[in-house]
């Protein structure tokens, strides 16, 4: 299916043949499996491998826990606990399940940064990039509502704050949460629809892996260089790639194992550490935690959230920070049109790598701020000159003008994430002067791995 | 009622001055890290000392608190207490349980759930030493969990051997104040002293021994499967590990044609 030219599915015995004729169902496995793919990729290529497993994983002990779970409100969190204590290896089926979000996430954003890194959005793989921002979307909202089925005290308050950023859309807003919600709270209704579409979502990521797959398998894989695989001829295609069975499939499987062995030692040494610890108490609606956070993998858009402090004309902050929240993946959504540089791996793009690195601290500083209490002042003073560091203000204190806290630096930080793709990633490929780009990938490999003389 | 939820929510969400947000500054309590003979990866229970945390649980805690998710039957599993089939059995008969079939009380059987706790305000203890945690930080790194494991049994401990002595009357409530509890002042009176609970086979029986004992049969409460969990995590690390060798060696050898290393 590749543009790239290559040897196609020849049914060779006469059931072969047979079958071919009806459904060519063993020629698209082939083509599949036997894609031409840049002989050059680094390790960065594999985190597409661990994601497919992930989501088999997790679909596979999803599935074997709603044959022991209960969605009701009086039930759920029983049921969790039975699971747990009673259903033979339901605590390594649950603890499987709980932490495999946590490498899920961990994959996708490893997947989405290589992706910015070497400009694997670009053309033509534009509509492979657009699915793959549908596709964790959708993880997001799968996450979210299997985060509330425990019906752990996170669970409820988390639920009751996210759908609450809905309610501060102007005008339509409180329609919209209760229609989320099925109701005027956080209630049985809730977790029944939060259940159902939890089980929904992931079939729904798996068609749009399907095609995501579809797509770059249309345009054929970037790599490292971003040069296009020369594909006038078999003989030059072949020069620049080899087939993705055995060469791929093997490496990949050596790092997904590789990555697995770190994943079984946090599930089987500390499978809560990822976690909360409220979320072992249950939902109460008449007691909320002191500290709400979400779990770790949304903490930088938490904090974008939260980063809008202040009023602008007649929009009030809480709806501002929904509309940066939703707009940082927007934006990094329309990267391909965004993006300017003629060239399209970062590898070759002196200023550009300045600024994706900075991006890169900025996430994690964004995921640092959004378990964090606004308030707490980083370095700054009181009115009356006292100087503060790490610490919370007390109640009543005027903070001076130079006062660093959580809120304004995360307003920095995302401030940096819309600057990089509206203006940064715009304007380089007008200014920057380029290194200069292998002329093939075949130069590119011979160059790390000298041809014989 | 959305309303108030709403408040209540984005209160805590927006401006937590209170203690949580101390507790994650790292402010003034003091959790104690307890060495447990289960932390680690090779980490295991001790019975005697899991029973011995149930006849304090039995004899003190079991006044107020429940551990309602905590079946009778649990307390002869191996990985566990481990105790006689017969003792097992003896020890849930000394329970009544509501039973609703017969619409009345009766005496427990192995298959029944410990009772929850028969005053409103003490929560119940099945789930407690992972619905609290003792370590953070430092500055939100989560690098002390690491280190020092996520603390809930150690938060335990130190609370039953964080009192001062010190009283307060608050809204018409005597508070004591708790150096491991977040705020400072807890609702709960000592519950345990020296030599409150005399142990069968003499053992040490002065505060700190009994609250470590009691704080790891709550653990196993509250994870019973921990032995179970820690030896599958040791098997795939171990075979995993091996796995990547020969899939490393495997790659290796796929490529030496193509990197020309043949």
């Amino acid at each position: 299916m590749a543009g790239i030219p290559h040897d196609h599915y020849e049914p060779k015995s006469d059931g072969e043949k047979w079958l071919h004729k009806r459904l060519p169902i063993l020629g698209l496995a082939y083509d599949t499996l036997m894609i031409p793919t840049p002989k050059n990729l680094n390790w960065m290529w594999i985190w597409g491998i661990v994601l497919t497993f992930c989501l088999a994983l997790m679909i596979i002990t999803g599935v074997v826990m709603v044959m022991h779970y209960t969605p009701h409100v009086d039930h759920a969190f029983d049921s969790v606990e039975h699971i747990m204590r009673d259903v033979n290896g339901g605590w390594a089926i649950r603890y499987i399940h709980m932490n495999g979000a946590s490498l899920f996430f961990i994959a996708v954003y490893a997947h989405i940064f290589r992706g910015l890194y070497y400009g694997s959005y670009k053309a033509p793989r534009e509509i492979t990039w657009i699915i793959g921002m549908l596709i964790y979307l959708a993880m997001m909202g799968t996450a979210f509502m299997g985060y509330v089925l425990p019906w752990g005290q996170m669970s409820f308050w988390g639920a009751t704050v996210i759908t609450g950023l809905f309610g501060a859309i102007p005008g339509v807003g409180p329609i919209i949460q209760e229609w989320l919600l099925g109701g005027p709270a956080v209630d049985n209704a809730t977790l029944n629809r939060f259940f159902s579409l939890h089980y929904l979502l992931p079939f729904v990521i798996v068609g749009l892996v399907a095609v995501h797959i579809w797509a770059f398998h249309t345009t054929g894989n970037n790599n490292p260089t971003g040069v296009e695989v020369r594909r006038k001829s078999k003989a030059e295609a072949n020069k620049d790639t080899v087939p993705f069975w055995p060469y791929f499939v093997i490496k990949d499987l050596f790092a997904l194992v590789v990555i697995l062995v770190g994943f079984f030692a946090i599930v089987g040494f500390m499978p809560n550490y990822l976690g909360h610890p409220d979320n072992y108490i249950e939902a109460n609606a008449l007691a909320t935690p002191a500290h709400i956070v979400p779990e770790w993998y949304f903490l930088p858009f938490y904090a974008i959230l939260r980063a809008i402090t202040f009023d602008i004309l007649f929009l009030d902050a809480k709806f501002l920070g929904v509309l940066a929240m939703f707009g940082s993946i927007a934006v990094m959504a329309l990267a391909p049109w965004l993006d300017t540089s003629p060239v399209r791996s970062g590898r070759y793009r002196p200023l550009f790598k300045k600024a994706f690195w900075i991006l890169g601290v900025v996430f994690f500083i964004l995921m640092w701020c959004g378990a964090q209490n606004p308030d707490l002042v980083l370095i700054g003073m009181t009115a009356d000159g006292h100087m503060m560091k790490m610490e919370l203000p007390h109640a009543g204190d005027e903070m001076s003008f130079f006062t660093i806290n959580v809120a304004r630096f995360s307003l920095w930080a995302t401030i940096y994430w819309f600057a990089y793709f509206l203006v940064i990633l715009p304007l380089l490929g007008m200014i920057e002067k380029t290194d200069e780009v292998p002329e093939t990938i075949e130069a590119d490999f011979d160059s790390h791995y000298p041809p014989k003389a | 009622m959305i309303k108030k939820t709403l408040l209540t929510a984005l209160i805590a969400l927006g401006m937590s001055f209170g203690t949580g947000a101390a507790f994650a500054a790292g402010g003034e309590t003091h959790v104690e890290d307890f060495d447990f003979s289960f932390e680690g990866p090779f980490g295991k229970f001790d019975e005697n000392q899991l029973q011995r945390g149930l006849k304090v649980y039995t004899e003190v805690c079991a006044a107020c608190h429940g551990l309602r998710q905590v079946a009778f039957r649990t307390l002869a599993d191996e990985g566990g207490p481990h105790l006689p089939e017969d003792q097992m059995k003896a020890y849930s008969a000394e329970f009544e349980v509501f039973d609703k079939e017969l619409d009345d009380t009766r005496s427990a059987k192995p298959s029944d759930k410990f009772p929850g706790s028969a005053l409103e305000n003490a929560p119940d203890l099945s789930m407690m030493a992972k619905a609290r945690a003792g370590f953070h930080g430092p500055h939100g790194l989560g690098i002390n969990q690491v280190i020092y494991g996520m603390g809930g049994p150690e938060y335990i401990a130190s609370i039953l051997t964080g009192y001062t002595g010190k009283e307060k009357e608050e809204a018409g409530a005597t508070l004591y104040e708790n150096t491991a509890f977040p705020g400072g002042w807890i609702a709960m009176a000592p519950p345990l002293e020296d030599e409150q609970v005399e142990f069968d086979d003499g053992h040490a029986n002065d505060l700190d021994h009994m609250s470590e004992d009691v704080s790891a049969f709550l653990m196993w409460t509250a994870e019973p499967k921990m032995m179970a969990r820690k030896k599958l995590g040791l098997l795939a690390v171990l075979f995993l590990s091996f796995f990547s060798v020969l899939l490393y060696l495997t790659n290796k050898k796929i490529w030496a044609p193509v990197k020309r290393k043949d």
